[in-house]
């Protein structure tokens, strides 16, 4: 039963911890290009006041675009649920595995795109077909290199692929290195991050994902905000726990936990750095330059398991 | 229960041909369409839904001859669990149809088709289906072959007015029949060996290596033929479309997995020690298929052309999973075939459930809306909310999402597919992965195919008059569909259960079963072991359920104390006046930039006719954007062997030199050469 609670509490954790991760990026990034950066607490502010505004609907909008948040953002959530944050062998993490765990992402944004076209604006299909034409190249990647890690850890379940990872100790694999280049390219295509797409702006020619959202409101962009948030915060922990593993609890005790919880906190800091960094040296890319990129992530990933299966099974 | 059983088999045969030979009144009489001639359809799929049932669950497997025909040919027919299984698949459309074809045949009452054609060759169709899956001998295997082929070609050729449905007509009816020759070959290597044409005997056939690959190909090469294996797929994204909507969804939900039957039971039963090399080369064409399949899909406007390519990359993942079966069975390793075999299994229901849904929901928007180009039509969820609500979810099924089951499926294959480590073969574990790739790729493709044609077709604005003024299909039709979408949900639900029943299929076949994959209770999927790899569908319901409920939590925590209302109001139309429904993307336009990245797969032909502004030359007044998909396969494949053709049949008509001398004297050859043979 204390697994469960455990299972909930960082369910729980990961939902109000995913602005604060944003925030965190967005402070970064100040620092970096010389502005002063806004409170950590205004994603949190945000979000409230979305949350008591009206929402307008247009006229023709159907069910679906009301119901796409309440699904994107119940997706998002189940994923979360499913990865281990702070401790592995918890019973949540069971019921899903990596492949799942696409799988969610893939519904969130199968229902992102549909309500794109919902409206009929030339922009919300525009962001739709941006958006299914970069997964489809980025999600095979990442299914390509979470089955690296799943046959070197002989699972594809998360929980196990870490304990695997925490327990051989400092061995630097070649198919590991290719697996984490590509998931870390596809980690910046999938969250819409620079080079490939940009969060902060809404010039028409360029957004893939704010033109799918440009016509929610209120408490409807909320939720989309908040599973944006969410989403950047599980690529996060995702890299950070199954590449860096180091500090999860494997026991329940009081101490493990908060220790794991120091841990995922700096390693998420440091990730956070990083994207900082990357998306200040970087320019955004021109959309029919994305495949390129999507393309070498795939190439990696593919070097990454033949490299795995050819020189590291005897 | 022997009396039973039999009783049971003549009434699932007895009742499609009642069916037919009432249709044939039906043309004075349209009302015995929807009192008789369907029901009596709707009650063989019931019957054969519950003889499957029985031969699943209760071990039902018996034998039975029947003496139609020659008097020293009788008929062996024989029902076990893997014949149960598919007669149950054909039999849950079955029964859709039934209710679904009394609305959707309305159209043709008054049309220039006789609806007895129509009724008649439904009947025998699906009379022709059962026999193929009942059958327990080459010969009436092969008669039962024919009936469905043949059957089946009158259906698609029923609206022969239009010159490009007997063009689609014909091209099935002789792909069909070079098919069946190949089926015909595989038998005969198997009956020569074996000493005779039934099954028991052919399984007992000696076979070397060399005598079981021939039959093995030519069985893969006739039954591929028939399920759209990429070359040979050709006949289908041509012959799905023209046909009337039901037929559709029955030729490409159910006839495809009949072939798909026949090569398990060819290669599983009847040959029996299956090879790893067999298994490559099904997974390099399963591959290419499924990848063909899709790319072909995203570019297709017209909504069942762009199905039917759908059934293309659908057949390819089977075979995927088949060869992946394959290659573990041949390597010594029969319980991850096994896995393989089942994941196959599984996908061939669903793809019967979710493509027949979307081939129901198709004709439905068809008849309704009397567009079949994707470009024409939007916003018709709001006018058919249900055809749409059922729609929505064959295409979550179909797209491979969570809890639904295409996506059940899905995940068993690359299961198995991550299994490589067991294999002695260095190649082979290289050789998997990329197969893996494939499907990773083809599912996100289909991804992007499916909100493509969902987006367009049912989202938006009406982008003509007639999707405007288009009305809910009848209640009929509705049901049809909704009993399929409803067990797409159940079979993605309650995989544990299906596996455990699927199982006992290839028990029977193989003598294995999958012990693990049900062991953990019925809430959780396990394959191979629970620490490898664990799926609970019923708890990610009950997550997402769990997860709106958050949701609302958050948002009446953090709602403010007053009333707010939800207001309606124009989209955002940058200051520009009113927005109209040409300004939407359109299916072309989706579709752009994937097009773009893998532009050399197809034969595009791109016609751009640009109008200059009069006053200011540079500006265009007008586009017009016309984009034409040819199937490269015609000209790399098709054309040549036509070409090679005509040049051999040109060579041999030198010899047909119109006089009388000249054919008397081939006569007295022929004769001469005739008797020095037989002497």
């Amino acid at each position: 039963m204390s697994y469960w609670i455990l299972a909930l509490f960082q369910a729980i954790l990961f939902v109000f911890l995913a602005p604060l991760f944003s925030a965190w990026v967005k402070r970064v990034k100040c620092w970096l290009q010389n502005r002063r950066p806004p409170s950590l607490l205004q994603p949190y502010r945000d979000l409230r006041r979305l949350f008591s505004k009206q929402v307008v609907l247009a006229h023709n909008a159907s069910f679906i675009f009301r119901l796409s948040p309440y699904i994107i953002a119940a997706a998002t959530l189940l994923a979360a649920v499913a990865i281990p944050l702070l401790a592995v062998n918890l019973p949540t993490a069971a019921i899903a595995d990596v492949i799942v765990l696409a799988g969610f992402f893939a519904l969130a944004r199968f229902f992102l795109a549909l309500a794109g076209m919902d409206i009929g604006t030339a922009f919300g299909g525009m962001g739709s077909s941006r958006e299914m034409t970069i997964s489809a190249m980025a999600e095979p990647a990442m299914l390509m290199a979470v089955f690296t890690l799943a046959m070197v850890a002989s699972s594809t379940n998360l929980s196990t692929v870490i304990g695997v990872m925490l327990n051989q100790g400092m061995v630097l694999r070649p198919s590991l290195l290719f697996a984490f280049l590509s998931l870390v390219l596809v980690a910046v295509a999938e969250t819409g991050r620079i080079p490939v797409d940009n969060p902060s702006t809404h010039l028409e020619l360029t957004m893939i994902h704010e033109a799918m959202i440009l016509e929610y409101s209120g408490r409807h962009l909320a939720m989309i905000e908040w599973a944006a948030q969410l989403k950047l915060m599980i690529y996060g922990v995702l890299i950070a726990n199954i590449f860096f593993p180091w500090g999860i609890a494997e026991q329940l005790d009081a101490a493990s936990l908060v220790l794991a919880f120091v841990a995922i906190g700096l390693k998420l800091m440091i990730i956070g750095v990083a994207l900082a960094f990357g998306e200040t040296l970087m320019a955004k890319m021109r959309l029919f330059q994305v495949p390129a990129f999507l393309v070498l992530a795939l190439t990696f990933s593919v070097i990454g398991l033949l490299s795995h299966i050819i020189l590291e099974i005897s | 229960m022997q009396i039973d059983n039999a009783l049971l088999i003549t009434g699932v045969l007895l009742l499609p041909l009642a069916s037919a030979i009432v249709a044939l009144l039906s043309d004075a009489r349209p009302w015995l369409l929807r009192l008789l001639v369907f029901p009596l359809l709707g009650l063989s799929g019931l019957l054969a839904v519950w003889l499957g049932a029985l031969s699943l669950f209760h071990g039902l497997a018996e034998s039975f001859v029947y003496s139609p025909g020659l008097p020293w040919l009788h008929w062996h027919l024989r029902i076990d669990s893997l014949s149960g299984f598919f007669l149950s698949l054909v039999g849950i459309v079955v029964f859709a149809i039934s209710l679904y074809g009394p609305g959707y045949a309305r159209e043709y009452v008054h049309g220039k088709q006789p609806l007895a054609v129509l009724g008649l060759f439904t009947g025998l169709f699906v009379l022709g289906m059962y026999l193929v899956l009942l059958a327990d001998d080459a010969f009436a295997f092969m008669v039962s072959w024919e009936l469905m082929s043949l059957s089946s070609y009158f259906l698609v050729s029923y609206q022969h007015q239009h010159a490009a449905n007997r063009r689609a007509a014909f091209i099935y009816l002789l792909m069909a029949h070079v098919g069946a020759l190949a089926i015909l070959l595989g038998f005969g290597v198997l009956a020569g060996f074996g000493h005779g044409f039934t099954f028991e005997l052919m399984r007992q056939a000696p076979l070397g290596l060399m005598w079981s690959s021939v039959a093995f190909t030519l069985g893969l090469l006739g039954f591929g033929m028939k399920a759209g294996l990429v070359p040979i797929h050709v006949w289908l994204p041509e012959a799905h479309p023209v046909a009337p909507s039901h037929i559709s969804a029955l030729m490409s939900g159910v006839m495809l997995k009949v072939a798909i039957y026949g090569f398990i039971r060819l290669t599983f039963d009847l040959i029996g020690n299956v090879h790893w090399g067999w298994g490559v080369g099904v997974l390099a064409f399963g591959s290419i298929t499924a990848l063909y399949g899709v790319l072909y899909a995203l570019l297709q406007t017209d909504m069942k052309r762009m199905l039917a390519y759908s059934s293309v990359e659908n057949v390819g993942i089977i075979f995927i999973a088949l060869g992946l079966s394959l290659i573990f069975f041949g390597s010594d390793l029969p319980l991850l075939g096994t896995l393989g075999l089942v994941a196959a299994l599984y996908h061939s229901l669903n793809h019967a459930l979710f493509k027949s849904l979307l081939f129901l929901g198709a004709g439905a928007v068809i008849q309704r809306s009397h567009e079949k180009d994707l470009e024409r039509m939007g916003g018709l969820l709001k006018r058919m909310p249900w055809t749409g609500g059922f729609f929505l979810i064959g295409c979550i099924s179909i797209a491979a999402l969570p809890p639904f089951n295409g996506f059940v499926s899905e995940w068993l294959t690359f299961q198995t597919a991550l299994q490589v480590d067991s294999l002695q073969s260095g190649v082979l574990r290289a050789i998997i992965p990329i197969a893996a790739v494939v499907l990773a790729l083809t599912g996100a493709l289909a991804a992007a195919a499916f909100v493509r044609l969902y987006g367009i077709a049912f989202l938006g604005k009406a982008r003509t008059r007639r999707a405007r003024h288009a009305s809910e299909a009848s209640k009929g039709m509705v049901w049809a569909q909704g009993i399929l979408a409803t067990l797409c949900l159940l079979f993605g639900v309650l995989p544990s259960w299906t596996v455990s029943a699927m199982s006992r299929i290839t028990e029977n076949l193989t003598g294995y079963a999958l012990p693990t994959a049900s062991a953990h209770g019925w809430l959780w999927l396990t394959p191979v072991s629970a620490e490898t790899a664990s799926y609970s569908a019923p708890l990610v319901l009950l997550g997402v359920m769990l997860a709106f409920l958050a949701w609302a939590v958050v948002y009446f925590v953090l709602r403010p104390s007053g009333k707010v209302k939800t207001v309606r109001d124009d989209a955002w139309d940058c200051g520009f006046g009113p927005l109209s429904s040409r300004m939407q993307y359109s299916a072309t336009a989706f579709s752009m930039p994937i097009q773009r990245i893998f532009s050399s797969v197809w034969r595009l032909r791109e016609d751009i006719d640009r109008q200059p502004e009069k006053l200011l030359p540079t500006e265009a007044a007008s586009i017009r954007y016309q984009l034409q998909v040819e199937d490269v396969m015609w000209r790399w494949l098709y054309q040549p062997v036509v070409k090679m053709l005509h040049i051999t049949v040109r060579r041999v008509g030198r010899i047909q030199t119109g006089h009388l001398r000249h054919y008397l004297m081939y006569s007295f050859v022929t004769l001469i050469l005739l008797l020095w043979l037989i002497t």
